[in-house]
């Protein structure tokens, strides 16, 4: 296992908005069927990670490779540079904070529009494969509804049937349930926990502590632009090393004594969450 | 009057078609031109958005029957020299193209940033994006606008008239001038014309309330 290429592999990664450095220098390695927990502060960075991961953010410097294939970094437009990178983003599904559904198409409009628009998979094949994802998400008798009839967390897991259904190799999540009110979570993390079970490589943006707890096979922390720590979860919220994490860490369990997904809640509507 | 509205009415009735045809026509090809001028402006590329920043400032920025004269009596001095109605749709198309290029663009504009980087990230080029994701939506949200200057453009086709074009409006001077009855003959066109743009009003109606209920 260890020997295997990296689904993901990032070098010396540098993104800058205009004199805001977002992105100091990251080195991440993503192997195959890893779920990857990325936690930090409101601007430690780690939507623009996770962005620069896919190319909706580029990166000024460094290197990233998806799925074997590397695009340069910071060397402007090319045709040929455009389609590397359209080839890379049909590897790898995006989940959204703000779920950004077409909302000119059904729930099942939705999860076959890239099959057939990108993948140019003939219709009739594209819907089986779209009910059979949007059943995996358990939303099947929904695929004829429009996004603004269905609930938040409805509307999120059709947006993750809408990623799995281009049969990616990694799943992109950038917080996924932060804009969800707090009694949706659990019906989008179950969705993330059976894809995580299935084997799916996963990059998660989560400040959810128990969902990190259980799932991840790793959790990075970034401060400032850069990773500060790397750990497996059972290690990192028993004894977080970097005095950020530490503090980090307290401020989440502050807010709920039993710990557990309820205390991660309160803990973004105290001081942490709302990453925009 | 109503003798003279029978009388009148084969004319009136040819009329009619000829302003619905260049309403329509010019509409259809107005829009189209408009859109490429919108996308143009939104492209990015520095020589593209000059050219529709140009257009928009001197087509929006001149009144459309001095386009019409333009081009009816300006253009043969080049030695290009066009009939009345080619004239008149072509004036109208471009003058309603720097209109619906601003509807366009504002539509676009409005589209949540969220729904572009969806589309990407299943993979799409900038034009499948625009084409599936960005364009239905804007459209929903321009219809108002475009709505608008259809209704308008239908009343702009009596330009038309000054350059010979047997519309509407030239059917009622005509008859006006023979019978001397050009109180009546304009209140009955002021009446078609009404007429027209409620017909229409009524379709942008429906169809706002049918779009909004698709989603």
């Amino acid at each position: 296992m260890t020997e295997e290429k990296p689904q993901i592999r990032v070098r010396a990664v540098r993104k800058r908005f205009g004199r805001l450095e977002v992105l100091r220098g990251i080195d991440l390695d993503v192997k195959r069927g890893e779920v990857v927990v990325v936690m930090g502060v409101s601007g430690s960075g780690k939507t623009t990670l996770i962005r620069c991961l896919n190319f909706l953010e580029e990166p000024d410097e460094g290197h990233v490779e998806v799925c074997g294939r590397e695009v340069a970094c910071g060397a402007g437009r090319s045709r040929e540079r455009s389609s590397q990178i359209r080839h890379i983003r049909t590897h790898v599904g995006m989940v959204f904070q703000s779920f950004n559904l077409f909302p000119h198409m059904t729930a099942l409009g939705n999860v076959t529009e890239g099959l057939v628009t990108v993948k140019k998979m003939p219709k009739r094949e594209a819907i089986v494969l779209g009910e059979r994802m949007l059943a995996r998400v358990g939303l099947a008798e929904k695929r004829d509804e429009y996004p603004s009839r269905l609930s938040g967390g409805q509307k999120q897991r059709v947006a993750i049937a809408r990623a799995i259904a281009m049969q990616p190799d990694v799943v992109l999540f950038d917080e996924p349930t932060s804009a969800l009110d707090p009694e949706l979570h659990e019906e989008v993390l179950n969705v993330m926990r059976g894809l995580a079970a299935d084997g799916m490589t996963m990059v998660v943006v989560t400040h959810e502590v128990a969902f990190a707890r259980e799932v991840a096979d790793r959790v990075v922390f970034m401060d400032e632009g850069t990773i500060v720590e790397e750990a497996a979860p059972a290690e990192f919220f028993a004894r977080a090393r970097h005095p950020r994490a530490r503090s980090f860490l307290r401020l989440m369990q502050h807010s709920d004594p039993e710990g557990g997904a309820a205390a991660e809640r309160d803990g973004q509507s105290l001081a942490l969450g709302g990453n925009h | 009057m109503w003798d003279l509205f029978v009388r009148a009415l084969p004319l009136l009735a040819e009329g009619i078609v000829v302003t619905i045809f260049l309403g329509t026509t010019s509409f259809a090809l107005g829009s189209a031109i408009g859109l490429l001028v919108a996308l143009a402006r939104l492209s990015g590329i520095a020589p593209l958005t000059a050219f529709a920043v140009a257009y928009l400032s001197i087509f929006r920025g001149t009144p459309m029957l001095v386009q019409i004269l333009l081009i009816y009596f300006g253009l043969p001095q080049l030695g290009i020299s066009l009939d009345p109605i080619p004239s008149a749709i072509i004036a109208l198309s471009l003058g309603v193209a720097s209109y619906q290029s601003e509807n366009f663009r504002s539509g676009i504009l409005g589209v949540e940033k969220g729904q572009r980087e969806a589309a990407f990230s299943i993979g799409m080029t900038s034009w499948q994006a625009l084409r599936r994701i960005i364009f239905p939506q804007a459209l929903r949200i321009a219809t108002p606008t475009i709505g608008n200057r259809f209704i308008a453009l239908m009343k702009d086709t009596s330009l038309a008239s000054v350059v010979t074009v047997v519309e509407l409006t030239r059917v009622a001077e005509r008859i006006g001038s023979a019978t001397f009855r050009y109180l009546e003959m304009f209140v009955i066109i002021a009446a078609i014309y009404w007429g027209i743009s409620t017909v229409l009003s009524i379709g942008q109606e429906t169809l706002e309330r049918r779009m909004a209920r698709a989603f």
